[in-house]
């Protein structure tokens, strides 16, 4: 592990303990007391995370919002200013660059939250498309540190820890507030089914809340619980269900494509001249024997390859050996009976929707 | 720090082997790779009356997070498998030397030759 960054975090997770690995070019913690504990813990309770690793791009200027309109495959004129939306990239062929949140401050001024492993792959991207529009792209992802604070217990958690009433934060909107003497972005995002928040802050003020979440008893968790947390609730990853090989359409993402208005965007055009022929779709499947479906093994039915699997687990909330996969048509339909290779044996099970959990976001307040 | 059980033979695949009598040994994996593994939730076994071969895979023992095949450090037939790691995967993280995963008949003795006793894995394992 040569050259890896260092989170502002770092030193704490090593002090406390995290079994640290490499991901996106960064040492980041991957679990601290055990997967299952930490993900139980955002399901029932309060857990957060180092996500500071993620990339945030500035666009700003006069032309900001049609600019963003243009490589965002949902929609941005629509947003209310404070709203976040989350869409895709895409290339001209309708594969995808990366996923993204949106967060709209005002016409002229965006910041769109990226995957780590794409931060410099994105920018470049973003650059190259932006000839035609009054812009300025920063790549400010050295600026803007990042803790996920997720559960059911996470609002209560915030007010008693930092003093900030979040009750009127609305479900995928963010607003500014103070701690102390820092400035503190807040959204009620996240990316493991439950209602929970992003705070992205400088490094001093994201050390310093780090420590006072830590007195408040929130469960430190690791990328291993962030990614069996966000499989659960269907969500996507880049390079796993998403990629530049996989549309959106094949991606079933198609909800988050404004593929039925008038606005353009980069893709648009691949998109729905794939739309009339999918070939192949992400769904869900279950194992009816007990075994675990993991990443890259492949799908069979009547002996004939049909897929393989993007992402498995035995699923620590259900229980149950569950999976999202990518399979070719037609062989995509519920209850379709199917074999999962696992180490050369071959373990029935069926095609099934991607509701493995129901996601408990808090779509009550605010706005 | 791991914890190590003298007197048992170690694999660098992380599997231990405790002689019995008769040629007979229990085989489990050690406390350093339940450390790596982390939360066990899935134990794949073969079954009785199968022959396992030194350093051929024979199963799997699956975290959370990973699978991580089983390397048979001995050759020999199986004469029991452990059932209760079925229902309760979790006891390899509780007490690895105690909950083995198969009892198995030795073909050859000889091949304990081939594996680390305790200190050399403590040193293979640093």
């Amino acid at each position: 592990m040569e050259n890896l960054s260092k989170t502002c975090l770092y030193d704490k997770h090593i002090q406390l303990g995290a079994k640290m690995e490499g991901f996106a070019g960064y040492e980041m913690p991957i679990v601290y007391t055990g997967i299952k504990e930490e993900h139980l813990a955002v399901r029932n309770n309060v857990g957060m995370f180092d996500v500071s690793h993620m990339g945030e791009i500035i666009v700003k200027g006069k032309d900001a919002m049609a600019f963003v309109e243009s490589i965002f495959t949902n929609k941005v004129e629509t947003l209310d200013f404070g709203q976040v939306a989350y869409g895709m990239m895409l290339y001209e062929n309708g594969t995808i660059v990366d996923d993204l949140l949106v967060y709209k401050l005002n016409n002229e001024y965006f910041l769109l939250v990226v995957n780590a492993s794409n931060v410099a792959k994105d920018y470049n991207w973003i650059v190259e498309n932006s000839d035609k529009f009054d812009v300025l792209i920063q790549n400010a992802s050295e600026d803007y540190q990042e803790i996920a604070v997720q559960g059911p217990e996470a609002e209560k958690t915030l007010l008693m820890a930092l003093n900030i009433d979040l009750s009127n934060l609305g479900f995928f909107y963010f607003a500014n507030y103070d701690f102390k003497n820092h400035h503190l972005l807040i959204s009620r995002t996240g990316y493991t089914g439950e209602d929970g928040f992003e705070i992205y802050a400088s490094a001093e003020a994201i050390r310093e809340i780090w420590d006072v979440l830590i007195e408040y008893h929130v469960v430190l968790c690791g990328l291993g619980a962030r990614d069996t947390l966000r499989f659960e609730a269907a969500l996507p990853l880049y390079g796993h269900e998403i990629s530049d090989k996989i549309t959106p359409l094949e991606a079933g993402l198609k909800f988050f494509v404004k593929l039925d208005s008038d606005y353009n965007f980069i893709g648009k055009k691949a998109l729905l001249d794939q739309e009339e022929n999918i070939s192949r779709r992400v769904v869900g499947l279950e194992l009816t024997e007990r075994s675990i479906p993991r990443e890259g093994y492949e799908v069979y039915k009547d002996n004939q390859l049909i897929g393989h699997i993007t992402t498995g687990y035995l699923s620590v909330s259900l229980e149950k050996p569950i999976a999202m996969a990518m399979i070719n048509r037609p062989h995509t339909k519920k209850n379709t009976e199917i074999f999962v290779k696992v180490r050369n044996r071959m373990i029935p099970g069926f095609i099934r929707d991607k509701k493995f959990l129901e996601k408990k976001y808090n779509k009550t307040k605010g706005a | 720090m791991s914890k190590l059980v003298e007197g048992l033979y170690y694999s660098k695949s992380h599997e231990w082997v405790k002689p019995l009598e008769d040629d007979v040994v229990l085989i489990g994996i050690t406390d350093f790779a339940q450390s790596e593994l982390g939360d066990v939730v899935f134990v794949d076994l073969p079954e009785v009356g199968n022959t396992i071969s030194q350093e051929d895979e024979f199963g799997a023992v699956e975290s959370v997070k990973a699978a991580s095949d089983l390397i048979a450090p001995v050759t020999g037939e199986i004469l029991e498998v452990n059932e209760e790691l079925v229902g309760e995967p979790e006891l390899l993280n509780k007490d690895p030397y105690e909950n083995w995963l198969l009892k198995v008949k030795l073909e050859n003795p000889d091949e304990l030759g081939n594996l680390l006793n305790s200190e050399e894995y403590a040193e293979f394992i640093k």
